[in-house]
């Protein structure tokens, strides 16, 4: 890789991580004990710890949206999947003789995430195969998933109790939440299998030009549908991430809204919605700034209500700043004046898509 | 006649893309009451013309003067407020409304009450009989035919009082009475003093409805004649051109003997897809250059497509090397070592925004699956390989595809297939758009490849080229196969066009 390419790759991933680091300023400004870590028992405390522990089920989601939108797709079914895992395990582990053995949880969680890898492979079968439109296909699930969780937990709450499964969300591996560290995992996981394999590069170039793609072999279908099925994979780890949270399966709150929340964190990161070319860093950054977001909303004890307010406001100024004509008029400030007419630009663009 | 003064006066037009110059020097002028005829080969630049015309590009250089006064275009309200108005083949008209409403739209009749529709509708009627339409305004739109929508779309012309009238290809979906019907209502919009420009592949119809003629090739002015100026043999040849040969030593390729006792690499037999190209028979052998020659329109992109697998066939068979295959997809043809380079690069070849190292290795990797990525080593070489021996400039393997000239593009493409090892090379207009030079670059290497055993399908609307290239040469026209030729010594370009404008089933 020429050191060319290093600077562009830099340059694509410079707005979110100055846009994290600005809030981590703001943060540190207004509580100086933001960054503080302390050790307690072996185990890591504070602010920041938080909120790596806190980002893994979006983190989760988020990476198989990045991959699902690079094929100029979306998938808004994510945080009705979760709420199927997390009914699928804990109605299993409700119904054991045996909630404690970890065999059960182990089982318990295998049968959730496969539902939902089923549930993405089903999302895979109508956009790749059928050809329906990615938002429509995956807004099928979205309405109907969490009506099957509640199926599955018979219209309640199921709660249990369950050393294993706490241990997920609450336990600590050398002093690390390992809710954390399935993020973590999941992280070195998705970006080996994208970047050490051909998928990540076959899955630019469906996004980018589906046609030409077509008629150089690439086996498209294949591809797209098998990220769907990730897609909802992940989706199902999240969904067992939140339910050892709270040790229920509440199918209405589990994931409510995360799929717009994923579709923020991956666009923030800088992979554009028209799909193509994607970045898992910039998306992974993207996903802490939302959670820094939100921790820094709780702290400056902004009430709850108004939290929206502000992700609004930041979807705003990342939507305008990534609208062409904005780009451009920046550009044209960066710009000599004795370069050519600006309204080339805009002009040579439409040409080139026509 | 009526009066011939001038509608539109475009001198000197110039339009650039990325990499290549769209529009050279171009001059058009339209007069009143006269249908003015645009003629060009795919890629000529007749469609970036009529843009600049309607206002949909701006233009680089050169002069649009309307009515006497030069008038800049920035988007296409600007054009219609000069009285432009341009019919397309996918027509602009609501459906759910009324002819009466559609043919009025923005001029309804207003009363006291607002919009008064009993009188909208009985002017519609009115405009509508003057063209010699008798349809009634108040039927649905949609539930006519296209040939009846368009008429009402040309209609709206004469509401709005629009001075220059564009048709871009009016005729390509209708039948022969319906073109009739066309050619009348277009007959008395020109009685009426409205300029108008036709375009359109089906020469016949140019010969019949137009009454001058300009024609491009290559984004340069060929001539504006009078429709009686040129038969169509002649017309023919202004359109395709015929660049004197600068590549003797190619020229050569074409008499080259082909061993043709064995069993062909491909063989075709009453391959054909209803619509697109009626059953044909053809045959490659190693290291032949089979041309594939027929004007725009004749069939030859839609036979590749078939053969490729990117069309489905829904009639005859296809043997590789006397093995009976079936390509519903692209990816069977290239496991049987097929090759397609579309003759539409931007949208169907370059990924754009992938690296020329990427965009080579590309094919390669579709063929392996993406589970085992082509080996760094291996890449390196490949592309290595690739751009030394095509000669691609820039020479870095990390700039963008899209930032590279069409001639480099095309290489790259070309490398892309050429990683895979095909044995056979359909190339579907592998020069068009690319400078001279870069053209010859790209002659020289089918020629090359072809000597290496490599059976290469040559398609290209320039017939000088195919002659040059190609040892056979079967020839299309109207999405039929009418003939085939051996390339010799004796033969040249006037054989094709003979055969080509020779009046057949027209």
């Amino acid at each position: 890789m020429t050191s060319w390419l290093k600077n562009l790759m830099k340059k694509r991933i410079m707005w979110p991580v100055g846009a994290l680091v600005v809030l981590i300023l703001v943060n540190v400004l207004y509580r100086p004990s933001f960054l503080k870590i302390t050790v307690l028992d072996g185990r890591f405390y504070g602010s920041l710890m938080d909120i790596l522990r806190n980002s893994a089920p979006l983190m989760l989601v988020s990476l198989g949206m990045c991959l699902v939108i690079a094929t100029r797709g979306i998938d808004l079914s994510v945080g009705s999947q979760m709420a199927i895992s997390g009914a699928v395990a804990l109605t299993i582990i409700s119904h054991s003789p045996t909630p404690n053995s970890l065999a059960t949880v182990l089982g318990a969680i295998g049968v959730g995430v496969l539902i939902t890898l089923l549930f993405g492979i089903w999302n895979g079968f109508l956009v790749a195969l059928l050809g329906i439109q990615p938002i429509i296909a995956t807004l099928v699930l979205w309405l109907a998933g969490r009506g099957i969780a509640l199926l599955i937990t018979g219209g309640f709450i199921t709660t249990i109790n369950s050393a294993p499964y706490k241990t997920i969300a609450q336990g600590n591996v050398l002093g690390f939440p390992v809710e954390f560290l399935i993020g973590l995992a999941a992280i070195i996981v998705v970006v080996l299998l994208v970047r050490r394999t051909a998928l990540g590069v076959l899955t630019e170039a469906i996004g980018i030009n589906p046609a030409a793609s077509r008629l150089a072999g690439v086996r498209s279908r294949g591809i797209i549908w098998s990220l769907y099925g990730l897609s909802g994979l992940l989706a199902g780890v999240a969904g067992i991430l939140y339910s050892s949270n709270i040790m229920a399966a509440d199918s209405n709150a589990a994931g409510n809204g995360i799929e717009l929340d994923a579709i923020l964190a991956v666009v923030l990161g800088g992979t554009s919605l028209a799909g193509g070319k994607f970045t898992l860093g910039g998306t992974v950054v993207g996903v802490f700034i939302i959670q820094t977001l939100a921790s820094t909303v709780t702290f400056l004890g902004v009430p709850s209500a108004n939290v929206s307010v502000f992700k609004a406001a930041v979807v705003i100024v990342v939507v305008v700043s990534q609208a062409p004509m904005v780009r451009n008029w920046f550009g044209r400030q960066f710009r000599s004046s004795k370069t050519a007419s600006p309204t080339a630009t805009p002009v040579a663009m439409e040409r080139t898509a026509a | 006649m009526v009066d011939n003064s001038v509608v539109v006066e475009m001198r000197n037009i110039s339009i650039e893309f990325p990499g290549v110059k769209a529009l050279d020097g171009v001059d058009l002028t339209l007069r009143a009451g006269e249908i003015h005829s645009l003629l060009g080969e795919n890629g000529a630049g007749k469609s970036t013309l009529i843009k600049a015309l309607t206002g949909v590009y701006a233009i680089d250089g050169g002069t649009i003067n309307v009515a006497g006064a030069t008038r800049t275009f920035h988007g296409t309200a600007d054009a219609q407020d000069a009285g432009v108005a341009p019919v397309y083949q996918e027509i602009n008209l609501l459906p759910n409304l009324s002819v009466g409403e559609n043919v009025m739209l923005g001029h309804e009749v207003r009363g006291k009450f607002g919009i008064n529709w009993k009188a909208t509708h009985e002017k519609a009627r009115t405009y509508l009989k003057e063209l010699g339409l008798d349809v009634d305004p108040r039927s649905l739109l949609a539930s006519h035919s296209i040939a009846v929508q368009q008429l009402v779309a040309i209609s709206r012309a004469v509401v709005i009082d629009c001075r220059l009238l564009v048709l871009d290809e009016p005729t390509s979906s209708l039948d022969r009475s319906e073109v009739d019907q066309l050619f009348a209502v277009m007959r008395r919009l020109r009685g009426r003093n409205v300029a108008i420009l036709f375009v359109s592949h089906f020469l016949d119809q140019v010969y019949e409805i137009s009454d001058t003629m300009t024609i491009l090739r290559n984004g340069k002015l060929e001539g504006e004649y009078p429709i009686n100026a040129l038969n169509k043999k002649q017309l023919i040849e202004k359109m395709l051109g015929r660049e004197l040969a600068e590549l003797d030593s190619i020229s050569r390729a074409a008499t080259r003997k082909i061993d043709r006792t064995g069993e062909p690499i491909l063989k075709v037999l009453a391959l054909g897809r209803k619509g697109a190209i009626e059953p044909v028979d053809l045959d490659v052998f190693d290291g032949e250059v089979l041309g594939l020659a027929g004007l725009l329109g004749s069939g030859r992109t839609e036979l590749a497509r078939i053969i490729y697998g990117a069309d489905h066939a829904d009639h005859g068979a296809i043997q590789v090397r006397g093995e009976h295959v079936r390509f519903a997809k692209p990816r069977q043809a290239i496991d049987h070592r097929i090759a397609f380079s579309s003759e539409d690069r931007r949208a169907e070849g370059a990924i754009a925004d992938l690296t020329v190292a990427e965009n080579i290795v590309l094919g390669v990797q579709a063929k392996r699956g993406w589970i085992r990525r082509v080996g760094s080593a291996q890449q390196d070489q490949l592309i290595a390989q690739y751009m030394e021996s095509l000669g691609i400039r820039p020479n870095n393997p990390n700039a963008l595809l899209s930032t590279l000239s069409g001639g480099n593009q095309q290489k790259v493409l070309l490398a892309r297939w050429l990683a895979t090892a095909p044995q056979l090379l359909i190339l579907d207009e592998p020069t068009r758009g690319i400078d001279v030079g870069a053209k010859a670059e790209i002659q020289r290497l089918v020629v090359d490849l072809a000597e290496s055993g490599i059976g290469v399908i040559f398609i290209s609307s320039e017939l000088d080229e195919v002659m040059r290239l190609a040892q056979r040469i079967v020839v299309l026209r109207d999405h039929r196969k009418i003939g085939e030729l051996k390339n010799s010594a004796k033969t040249g370009v006037d054989d094709i066009v003979a055969m080509i404008a020779k009046e057949g089933a027209a």
